[in-house]
């Protein structure tokens, strides 16, 4: 039982990590909260399966083209949409939700809510692993997850365009000053950060069927993993995807399935209760008013 | 020869000013107008029922219900608080009230005031944490709530569930059921206009615009920010509450996105801050989206686009623009 | 016969890696107009923030009339009577100039002094505006607080301080952007203020007009106190010109 828990806490975890790095990316970097995050992931499932099951292509193909078109999806996003709406928080937010919002019920409109919408495991197969079965899918997940934290890690600390955006995220101003052209910024950040979206949405979504309320739970366990964790710190949503998927098989494993979302509700309350800025939060409070 | 837009108040909007408003009829007709004719319109529509037909009467009633949602979503937009969830008013109001009459058998007229203010109550509870973070995490927070609730309610099969409690009382009659939302429309729209344009308003403006120069002004912003939602919340509460016992039963529906996306496009579309203006927004968009049931989720599609088509291109709304049309006429001025 | 109306002890705060306040003490009495000086990035604003509870502190204590306030909300401090005006001047844009003012009226603090009721905060409004110098006659208090030169809103600030009816006024850099002629008119008003019993810190940058109104100074350089005497002798003082000679150098 226990080596059971431990391995799918662990995929659990990185399953949530991957979906909410995308998310918690965007706004970290650019302060633009990408509320069409949701809609992009779905998005992201829906055009790998039509570029297989209507155009034929091989899956490598379309998942590359995916993710490049959903990248730029986000570009254009925050240049069409954003550039003039940016600074007033209220448009930035409404206009983000109101595209996600949009995507996700034509997708329900156009009649996507049938079995048949599944998409391939990248290698079947299940191995064992201290004698617990697990399948090569779940093992691609952890190794994807890992391995997009890494060069994150890098890319962020030792590239031209990943120093810019730590630049930006910790001072706009003098990032500005300094040269660090703020809009194209932002709008490879909503890039990134969709990409990012598209990614997590290739791996996880294998494991079951591509449903549209799926849509809002990304949305969701984003910000639930943004919250706790704090939403600009990449340390943060670690801790707090580990926190969030070990309590959730826990809870699965010992109390009923069911709860599993419900861990989610507590952890927001609790932790809005106890440190609202998230574990790894930056701001305190009235400190990053000033 | 350059020609430029000028825009002039009409004379009789100059002759409206302070006590020359009483002069003649006609300034009183142009003051009167644009506040009274909408009153009369609200309460003889339901009146009409013999000409227009049931079915639109209840679209009349949703349409105020909607409306009150969107002056809720508004007047905590005017503290600077953005919600994506107002359904956890509505919910919260609606499951209290269904509770009370289920378990307890207590009458719509006990249940429904008790539901709003218990509504109002609890909402307001659980976004207090939250009070003291920057404005899109309250956006964000505010969002996850309807929806953790609902799965809560599934999880734990309180309240009835995934079914729900069905076979509570139903309302006295067609009257009250058309009247009623009529009447709390007329008075929160009157209401919070009255409000937000006494002092206490202009504090509430303040804390949106600059919530650093009201706090270095000895006010907490926290505690009218309480203030400001649990007034927002009684409106949502009540529109929950009657439409409990007006379907006679709740559910999980109760905190749909219909009623977060709603009230939020009405108010978009009709012009934030305005109160008249969400409003407004509901009556064109309530009706719009019952020809638009038969499409299902192209409903909700066609909110989305409006929503970003507004908030891009004309963020003041609807509502400003027929005020400037109403007090001001356009020429074009040769300026050589 | 003079009451201490302020003791700070020890305060320190970084941010990130710099130290932006290190250990600075000092005491203030009843009265006194207590300038603080130092060139730029000394910590000056800071320190107000400091004080008035919008940054709190690493370490050290700030005791207001017997009273522990160090790191207490900016409102609770607003209303125990200490009010500050903001180097970047955030008026309320889109209200009239003496709209700018209920706000401040309107807090618990005012009520409890005076009273505060709707319409006649009006009336008060206006009188706080002609003592920092608006034209009470003219339409000039009841323009858009975004359509006024910078000099009124300089003044507008300090009129939203006292319309907190302040024990201590904290100005911060209140002169900065002011024309000679406003800065003119405007140094007696702060006279005024401070005869009539308004205990005062200005920190300011224009030396030659704070040097003739404050009774004391204080100089910060890199965050630490390093001077802190009488006007008279801190304009010979050694320490405090190189502090500003020497920035100056470095650039």
């Amino acid at each position: 039982m226990i080596p059971s828990i431990i391995i799918y806490g662990l995929v659990n975890s990185v399953i949530l990590a991957l979906t909410a790095i995308g998310f918690s990316l965007t706004f970290g970097i650019s302060g633009v909260a990408n509320f069409a995050y949701g809609g992009f992931y779905i998005f992201s499932g829906f055009l790998v399966w039509m570029l297989i099951n209507y155009l034929k292509f091989p899956f490598i193909l379309a998942i590359i083209v995916t993710i490049g078109v959903v990248g730029l999806l986000g570009f254009v996003t925050y240049w069409v949409i954003l550039l003039r709406v940016r600074g007033i928080p209220l448009s930035e937010v409404i206009a983000t939700f109101a595209l996600g919002v949009g995507i996700l019920e034509l997708f329900r409109w156009m009649g996507f809510v049938t079995y048949e919408f599944t998409l391939p495991y990248l290698k079947k197969g299940t191995i064992m692993i201290v004698g617990v079965p697990i399948d090569y899918q779940r093992l691609f997940i952890i190794g994807i997850g890992l391995g997009l934290v890494l060069f994150l890690y890098f890319f962020t600390h030792y590239t031209r365009i990943g120093l810019a955006f730590r630049g930006i995220a910790q001072n706009e101003r003098t990032a500005i000053s300094l040269g660090i052209k703020s809009d194209w910024t932002a709008a490879l950040s909503l890039a990134f950060g969709s990409a990012m979206a598209s990614v997590a949405a290739i791996v996880i979504l294998p494991l079951g069927i591509i449903s549209i309320n799926t849509g809002y739970e990304v949305l969701l366990i984003a910000v639930a993993v943004g919250i706790v964790g704090g939403l600009e710190s990449v340390p943060g949503i670690l801790v707090a995807s580990l926190i969030l998927g070990y309590a959730q098989i826990i809870t699965g494993t010992y109390f009923k399935p069911e709860w599993m979302m419900v861990v989610y509700l507590a952890a927001i309350v609790f932790i809005l209760a106890i440190k609202p800025s998230g574990l790894f939060g930056k701001f305190k409070e009235l400190e990053e008013r000033v | 020869m350059k020609l430029r837009r000028e825009r002039l108040d009409r004379g009789i909007k100059a002759r409206c000013e302070d006590i020359f408003a009483l002069s003649s009829y006609r300034e009183i007709l142009y003051l009167m107008f644009p506040r009274v004719l909408p009153v009369l319109v609200l309460l003889i529509l339901p009146l009409l029922q013999g000409v227009i037909g049931l079915y639109w009467e209840k679209v009349l009633m949703n349409t105020c219900i909607m409306a009150l949602l969107a002056l809720s979503w508004d007047l905590m937009a005017s503290v600077g608080l953005i919600s994506l969830g107002q359904a956890l008013f509505f919910g919260a109001g609606a499951y209290i009230t269904g509770f009370l009459n289920y378990t307890f058998k207590l009458p719509p007229i006990l249940t429904i005031p008790l539901g709003t203010l218990g509504g109002a109550f609890f909402s307001t509870l659980l976004l207090l944490p939250v009070l003291r973070l920057r404005g899109v995490y309250f956006a964000i927070v505010t969002l996850t709530f309807p929806l953790l609730l609902s799965r809560f309610i599934e999880t734990t099969k309180i309240l009835g569930g995934t079914e729900g409690m069905s076979a509570l009382s139903p309302l006295p009659n067609i009257w009250v059921e058309l009247y009623v939302p009529v009447f709390a429309l007329l008075i929160c729209l009157f209401g919070f206009r009255r409000l937000i344009n006494e002092d206490y308003g202009l504090v509430l403006q303040g804390i949106r615009d600059n919530d650093r120069a009201v706090m270095s002004g000895a006010i907490n912003i926290y505690w009218f920010k309480a203030q400001a939602i649990f007034i927002a919340g009684v409106a949502g509460a009540f529109t929950g509450a009657f439409m409990t016992h007006y379907n006679q039963s709740v559910g999980m529906a109760a905190f749909a996105m219909d009623y977060s996306i709603l009230p939020l496009t009405a108010a978009v579309l009709g012009g934030v801050g305005t109160f008249a203006g969400p409003t407004i927004g509901a009556f064109i968009l309530n009706p719009l989206s019952e020809y638009l049931r038969s499409v299902g989720p192209l409903r909700v599609v066609v909110y989305s686009a409006v929503l970003i088509i507004c908030v891009v291109g004309l963020p003041e709304g609807i509502f400003h623009y027929l005020r400037r049309k109403y007090h001001q006429f356009e020429r074009m001025v040769d300026i050589g | 016969m003079d009451k201490t109306i302020l003791k700070v002890e020890g305060l320190t705060k970084n941010f990130g890696g710099v130290a932006a306040i290190v250990k600075v003490s000092f005491e203030l009495q009843e009265g006194e107009l207590l300038g603080i000086i130092g060139p730029n990035g000394s910590g000056k604003t800071t320190l107000v923030n400091l004080l008035t509870g919008f940054v709190r502190p690493d370490s050290g204590k700030v005791i207001y009339r017997g009273k522990d306030i160090t790191g207490k909300m900016p409102y609770k401090i607003a209303e125990l009577g200490i009010a500050r005006t903001f180097q970047m001047v955030k008026p309320f844009y889109q209200l009239s100039a003496f709209k700018n003012l209920i706000i401040p009226l309107y807090s618990s603090r005012v009520k409890k002094l005076k009273g505060g009721k709707y319409g006649d905060r009006d009336d008060v409004a206006i009188d706080l505006l002609e003592d920092v110098g608006f034209e009470r006659d003219s339409f000039v208090p009841y323009k858009i607080a975004s359509s006024l030169p910078h000099g009124y809103l300089k003044r507008l600030e300090l009129a939203r301080c006292l319309a907190l009816r302040p024990d201590l006024l904290i100005l911060d850099e209140l002169f900065s952007g002011m024309s000679m002629s406003e800065v003119a008119s405007t140094l007696p008003i702060i006279e005024k203020l401070n005869a009539e019993g308004l205990t005062i810190i200005m920190v300011e940058h224009r030396l030659k007009e704070l040097f003739r109104i404050a009774h004391r100074v204080i100089a910060l350089n890199f965050g630490a106190k390093i001077a802190d005497g009488p006007s008279r002798t801190m304009m010979e003082d050694e320490a405090v010109k190189s502090a500003y000679l020497g920035s100056e150098e470095e650039e």
